[in-house]
């Protein structure tokens, strides 16, 4: 008797494989929480896009729910996240743009064609900021609180039913 | 003829895909060869955060690139190797790391391959021991005579 059921062990252990691995085909392998949500926006002294003589550090953040968008002008989805980026500013969300790895002529130019949501730009032309972010890949978007901690984070692109589904809960949330 | 020409073309192609695969991964100069094993091993060990199964040593993303760059300043100014790994998980998470560390949440992946063998062990021993014990079982005599009559319709056939 007993050994008839250890004959079942197999088929229990494929079950419980299959589960875990079925559950595994509708992952995501891309997505994957940024190491620095629930932390302090990294620290940085650095000039903007717009005016080379001004700098700004962390305290660009306290006081209130900052949107942190790091783009490029060599980025495509960028582009095309500009029309969403927009509409956010239009709703009131602050928005502080991160120009990665581009030049000054580029960025300006970009933000010239496609509109600019932004209140800064925060100027990075050799992505040590972006490092500091943990960033891979533009575009990606923080959600900084008041108090300058990070609490949100979007890798990639940001479609019309991100804002709606992700990103203005979690402004709401933090405001 | 035509086949000798596009054999050459193939080749020239493959030639030229090869050079500007090597131009995506810089070449470093070390005056210390303790260093250079070092960099090579953690270049080996750390994975590209973009590339999903790549070692930074190995790829050329933009983001590897500069992964190779910290780990080759934070060489430079003397730092140990944990120091640099700490310094990539801080920013990218655990998942930079082909080697994850030993702590609670990982105790499974660590364990299980162990655990495993060692009940595999243990198995084995049982089943050897019962085989052993039943086979030193001795026979009933109408089993050996069966057995005598067996062996001895072998040999005369």
């Amino acid at each position: 008797m007993n050994r008839r059921l250890l004959l079942l062990l197999p088929l229990l252990i494929f079950l419980v494989l299959g589960v875990f691995l079925y559950r595994g085909l509708s992952l995501d392998p891309f997505h994957r929480d940024s190491a620095l949500l629930a932390r302090e926006f990294p620290n940085f002294d650095m000039v903007t896009l717009e005016d080379p003589e001004r700098r700004v550090d962390p305290s660009l953040f306290q006081g209130e729910v900052t949107l942190v968008n790091v783009w490029g002008e060599w980025c495509p989805a960028c582009k095309q996240e500009m029309p969403q980026l927009l509409d956010l500013a239009d709703r009131g969300v602050r928005l502080v743009g991160v120009n990665y790895r581009d030049t000054r002529d580029k960025g300006l130019g970009f933000l010239e064609e496609f509109g600019n949501p932004f209140e800064v730009n925060i100027f990075d032309p050799d992505g040590t900021l972006g490092f500091d972010l943990g960033v891979y890949g533009a575009p990606e978007t923080f959600l900084v609180d008041r108090d300058g901690v990070i609490r949100y984070h979007h890798t990639g692109y940001i479609d019309p039913s991100d804002v709606r589904d992700h990103i203005l809960p979690e402004v709401e949330k933090w405001q | 003829m035509a086949v000798i020409r596009h054999t050459t073309l193939v080749l020239v192609l493959t030639l030229i895909a090869g050079l500007s695969w090597a131009g995506g991964i810089e070449v470093r100069e070390f005056d210390d060869p303790v260093l250079e094993q070092r960099y090579k091993s953690l270049t080996a060990s750390l994975r590209c955060p973009l590339c999903e199964n790549q070692a930074i040593d190995d790829s050329d993303a933009p983001i590897s690139g500069d992964m190779r760059e910290q780990v080759y300043v934070m060489l430079q100014d003397g730092r140990a190797d944990i120091e640099i790994l700490d310094h990539m998980t801080t920013r990218f998470g655990d998942y930079v790391l082909y080697n994850p560390r030993l702590e609670g949440r990982t105790l499974l992946l660590w364990g299980l391959p162990g655990t495993l063998v060692v009940l595999g062990g243990v198995l084995v021993v049982v089943i050897v021991r019962r085989r052993r014990n039943a086979s030193a079982q001795a026979l009933s005599a109408e089993e050996r005579a069966r057995l005598d009559e067996l062996i001895n319709r072998e040999r005369t056939p």
